[in-house]
C-alpha cells in the first residue's frame, strides 16, 4: 500500500517556506505530495515544524513562500472555512456550551443543510463512532475517549475529503490511546477518507500510517512507509528517532558493492551496509538495532565479524530480555532477546563476543 | 465505593471499629479544624458585623422608625389613640398639645417634635418653636389660647398632619421615596404632580446606569478580548492602562473631564478651531446627563474589562479554529462559539458595573449639574442638608431592594454560578 498505488498529488506542499518573525525558517523547503485516501504521519520532535505545516494547511497559517495544492488547486488565499478540511484538535476543541448533537449539527448548520437530512447524517456519524447513546450529553460529561470519539465524528460529520489529526490522542492514556489507533486506522480504511496525521510518538506513527514523514529542523528527514523507515533509515537523526538503536562511531576501513568495513575509533572491525558513505576514509555512524544483535555465532554469517562484549546489567522485561553491554568504550549499547525457550540470559561481569549481519547495520552520516 | 461496602451502610448506620458511629467520630474530628478556621475569620466577621451588618440594620430601622413626634408629645398621642380618625380636636386636644409643649418648651425638644410635622407640613417646625415659648404662661381654655399664640392651630389640616406623624413606626418615609402620601382620610394618594421628584431621579438612576452598563460594555469588550490574545508582553503593557485609572484619584480623573469637556474646554476648542462649530454655540457636554455619562463610563470601564478577560483569557484559540475549519466564517465563529462562552464575564462585569453605577455619589456631584443628579445625590442631600435621615434612609432601603431584585433576576435567568469575577 504505497503512495504510487493511489494516485499522488491530492495534497500538494511546493517549496513552501515559513517563517514567523522574518529572521529563522520554521519550515525550509518543503517538498510533499500526499495521494487519495492516504494516511500520511507527519512525526518529529516538537517544534520540527509538522504542526506547522498541518496548520498551513487547515489554513491557519499562511505559508511565507511556496504554493499549497489541494486536488489541484491552489489554496493559499483559501480561508479556512472554504476549504472542507476536517481537523481533530488535541484538546478536541467540543464546543462546552453545546451539546455533542449541537456540536454535530455545527458544521451542517454552517452549511446551511436541512434538519431532517442534518440528523441522518449526526446519526450515521455517532454511530459510526459507538456515541449514538450520547446525543443529548455535554463535553464534561464525557470522558476523554468519549470526547475524542465525538470530536472524529464532528470532523468527519459533513464528509470532508480531508481530515487533518493534531496530536489526536495525546491526552489519552496509554491503553486507550492503542485502542484509539486501531479504530482511526478502520475508520480511515472504511471511509476511504485522506488523513494527514501529526504526533510524536513514533510507535503511533508506525501502527497507523501508510507513509510517515520524519520531521526535525524544519526538513523532511525522510518519506517512507513504516517498515522502510524502521529498518533502513536515510540518516543517523531518523535511526535515532525511530525506536532503539546502537551508534558506534568510526572510520570507513574499505568499501565494496553493499558492504563497508567500518574501524571503530577503539580499533575493532566491524561489519555494516552503506547508507551515506561513499568511500574509504571517511567518518561515519553505525546504526544497529538492539533485536538485530546476536551472541550465539552460529546464528551469523560465517565471515561476519564480531567484537568482544562485557554484560552490565540485565533487565528482565517479561516478553523481552534487555541486556545492557560495554562495547568499543560505550557503555550504553543495549540488546534485546525474545524471551523464547532456551534462550539464554546473560549475567552481568560475563564476556561475550557480539556480531550481526551486515545488511542489519547501515553507515550513516556522523552527527 | 463498591457495592459490597455500600450495602450494609443502607440497613444500619456505619460504625467505626471501637463501635461508635461513623458520623460522630468524622464531626469530632473535624471540629477542630473547623474552629480553627473560624478562629481565622473571625477578625473579619467582626468587622463586617460593626461595619456593616448593624449600619445597615440601624438604616432600615431608621427608614421605618422616626419617635421626634411620639417622644416628645406623649399627651397628644395618646389623645389621637383615643379618638377616631376624623374627630375634630376638642379641648382636651389642646390642652393635650398645650401641655406637651410646655414639657417640650422645658426640655428643649419642641423643635424636634416640629422638626417631624415640618417634613410632612412645611412652615409646622417653627410653628411648633414659638408656640412653645408661648405655652408656658398658657392658661385654660387651651383651645382659645393656642389659637391666639398662632391661627394655624385651628387648620385640620395639621391636626391631620400631626394625627399621621404620631405612630413612631410607619410607612410615610417609603410612601415619600416613591412620591406618594395619605390624604386626610388614610388613603394612599399621589403627591402633588410639582413635589414628585423621586420616582423620576429613580427612573433616571435606573436608566442612566444601564445606559452606562451598555457603553461600557460596548467599549470593554473588544479590549478585554485583546488583552486576552495579545502576547504576554503587550497584554501587560495593555493591562496597565487599564489599571491606570484605579491608581489615579477619582476626583482628578473627574476634574479631568471637567477640564476637557467644559464650555470653554479642550474638546470645544478644538471643534470651534476646526469649523466645525461655531464660537457662540460652543457644546453644552458637562454639567449635564452627557457629563454623567461620560465620566462614569469612564470611571467605570475596569470594572467590566477585568471579569471579560478573565474569562477570555482561559478560553483557547482552538474553538474558533476548529469553528472555523468545521466551515464557520470568522462572524459566525465569533457569534455562536466565542461569544456565548463569555456570557458568564459579560454578566458578571454588567452587574458589577450597573450596581456601582446605581449608588455613584461623587461624580455626578461633580459633573451633573441638574439633569445629571441621580438618586444617590438626593439620599446625601436628605442626609446632609435637610437632615431628614428617615427619608434618606428609605431611598437608601428602597436602592438596596432594587439591586437585591436586580441579582435575584439575574440568578434566576443566567444562574449566579455562572458569574466569574476571575
Amino acid at each position: 500500500m504505497n503512495a504510487a498505488a493511489k494516485g499522488s498529488g491530492f495534497v500538494e506542499f511546493d517549496r513552501v517556506q515559513k517563517s514567523y518573525d522574518g529572521e529563522t525558517l520554521v519550515v525550509k523547503d518543503l517538498n510533499l505530495s500526499i495521494g487519495k485516501g492516504e494516511f500520511l504521519t507527519m512525526l518529529g520532535p516538537s517544534g520540527s515544524g509538522k504542526t506547522t505545516c498541518l496548520m498551513m494547511l487547515a489554513g491557519f497559517e499562511t505559508a511565507t513562500h511556496g504554493e499549497i495544492r489541494l486536488d489541484g488547486q491552489p489554496i493559499n488565499m483559501v480561508p479556512p472555512h472554504k476549504r472542507g478540511i476536517g481537523m481533530v484538535f488535541q484538546n478536541y476543541a467540543l464546543f462546552p456550551h453545546m451539546t455533542v448533537n449541537e456540536n454535530l449539527a455545527f458544521p451542517l448548520e454552517v452549511r446551511g443543510i436541512g434538519k431532517s437530512e442534518r440528523e441522518s447524517k449526526i446519526k450515521r456519524a455517532l454511530d459510526m463512532v459507538q456515541m449514538g447513546a450520547f446525543g443529548n450529553r455535554r463535553p464534561a460529561q464525557l470522558s476523554g475517549g468519549q470526547q475524542q470519539r465525538i470530536a472524529l465524528a464532528r470532523a468527519l460529520v459533513f464528509e470532508p475529503k480531508l481530515v487533518l489529526m493534531d496530536e489526536p490522542l495525546g491526552a489519552l492514556d496509554k491503553q486507550l490511546r492503542e485502542h484509539m489507533q486501531f479504530e482511526i486506522k478502520h475508520l480511515h480504511e472504511s471511509l476511504g477518507i485522506t488523513v494527514v496525521y501529526v504526533t510524536h510518538d513514533q510507535g503511533e506513527a508506525l501502527t497507523m500510517s501508510d507513509r510517515i514523514a520524519v520531521f526535525n529542523d524544519g526538513r523532511i528527514q525522510q518519506l517512507a512507509p513504516p517498515a522502510e523507515l524502521y529498518e533502513e533509515p536515510q540518516n543517523s537523526f531518523v535511526a535515532q528517532f525511530i525506536g532503539e538503536n546502537n551508534k558506534l562511531p568510526g572510520t570507513v576501513e574499505a568499501i565494496e558493492k553493499g558492504r563497508v568495513t567500518v574501524r571503530l575509533d577503539t580499533g575493532e572491525l566491524i561489519d555494516a551496509t552503506p547508507v551515506n558513505v561513499t568511500q574509504a576514509g571517511q567518518r561515519t555512524l553505525v546504526s544497529i538495532r538492539p533485536e538485530r544483535i546476536e551472541f550465539r555465532p552460529e546464528l551469523l554469517p560465517a565471515d561476519a565479524h564480531m567484537i568482544e562484549a562485557e554484560v552490565l546489567e540485565f533487565i528482565y522485561m517479561g516478553d523481552l530480555f534487555r541486556t545492557r553491554l560495554r562495547v568499543a568504550g560505550t557503555e550504553d549499547f543495549v540488546i534485546k532477546n525474545r524471551n523464547t525457550m532456551g534462550q539464554r540470559r546473560l549475567s552481568p561481569g560475563e564476556t561475550v563476543k557480539i556480531g550481526w549481519a551486515p545488511q542489519d547495520a547501515r553507515a550513516l552520516d556522523p552527527m | 465505593m463498591t457495592d459490597a461496602s455500600a450495602a450494609p451502610a443502607a440497613t444500619s448506620p456505619l460504625i467505626t471499629a471501637d463501635g461508635k458511629p461513623l458520623k460522630a467520630a468524622l464531626g469530632r474530628a473535624q471540629r477542630r479544624a473547623r474552629r480553627r478556621a473560624l478562629f481565622l475569620v473571625l477578625p473579619l466577621l467582626l468587622f463586617i458585623l460593626v461595619s456593616f451588618v448593624l449600619p445597615i440594620g440601624q438604616l432600615l430601622e431608621r427608614s421605618m422608625h422616626n419617635d421626634f413626634f411620639s417622644a416628645n408629645m406623649p399627651r397628644t398621642v395618646e389623645w389621637f389613640k383615643t379618638h377616631r380618625p376624623g374627630t375634630a380636636p376638642d379641648e382636651a386636644a389642646y390642652a393635650a398639645v398645650a401641655l406637651d409643649l410646655q414639657d417640650a418648651a422645658k426640655a428643649r425638644t419642641a423643635a424636634l417634635a416640629g422638626t417631624r410635622v415640618n417634613y410632612d407640613l412645611p412652615g409646622t417646625r417653627s410653628l411648633f418653636t414659638s408656640t412653645a415659648r408661648k405655652a408656658r404662661d398658657m392658661q385654660p381654655p387651651y383651645k382659645e389660647a393656642l389659637i391666639a399664640a398662632d391661627p394655624q392651630w385651628g387648620d385640620p389640616m395639621l391636626w391631620a398632619t400631626m394625627r399621621r406623624v404620631s405612630p413612631a413606626y410607619s410607612d410615610d418615609f417609603y410612601l415619600a421615596a416613591l412620591d406618594r402620601t395619605r390624604d386626610v382620610h388614610g388613603d394612599i394618594v399621589p403627591m402633588p404632580k410639582d413635589q414628585r421628584i423621586y420616582v423620576m431621579l429613580f427612573e433616571r438612576t435606573f436608566l442612566l446606569a444601564a445606559g452606562i452598563t451598555f457603553l461600557c460594555f460596548l467599549m470593554g469588550y473588544p479590549v478585554a478580548h485583546l488583552l486576552a490574545v495579545l502576547p504576554l508582553r503587550k497584554s501587560n503593557l495593555l493591562m496597565i492602562l487599564v489599571l491606570l485609572p484605579f491608581w489615579t484619584s477619582l476626583l482628578v480623573r473627574t476634574t479631568a473631564w471637567i477640564v476637557l469637556l467644559q464650555r470653554e474646554g479642550v474638546v470645544n476648542d478644538i471643534l470651534v478651531w476646526l469649523g466645525l462649530i461655531d464660537n457662540n454655540h460652543r457644546l453644552a457636554m458637562i454639567y449635564n446627563q452627557t457629563g454623567t455619562i461620560v465620566a462614569m463610563t469612564h470611571i467605570l470601564l475596569p470594572f467590566m474589562i477585568l471579569p471579560l478577560y478573565s474569562v477570555m483569557r482561559p478560553i483557547p484559540p482552538t474553538y474558533v479554529r476548529a469553528a472555523r475549519s468545521l466551515g464557520a466564517t470568522s462572524w459566525t465563529a465569533f457569534r455562536r462559539i466565542y461569544f456565548p462562552q463569555t456570557l458568564p464575564g459579560i454578566g458578571a462585569g454588567s452587574l458589577l458595573v450597573f450596581i456601582l453605577a446605581v449608588g455613584y455619589y461623587i461624580t455626578p456631584a461633580l459633573v451633573g449639574g441638574a439633569s445629571g443628579q441621580l438618586i444617590s445625590n438626593l439620599i446625601a442631600f436628605h442626609l446632609q442638608n435637610s437632615l431628614n435621615w428617615s427619608l434618606g434612609a428609605a431611598l437608601a432601603a428602597l436602592l438596596l431592594a432594587a439591586v437585591l431584585v436586580l441579582y435575584w433576576l439575574y440568578d434566576r435567568l443566567v444562574g449566579i454560578d455562572n458569574l466569574k469575577l476571575g
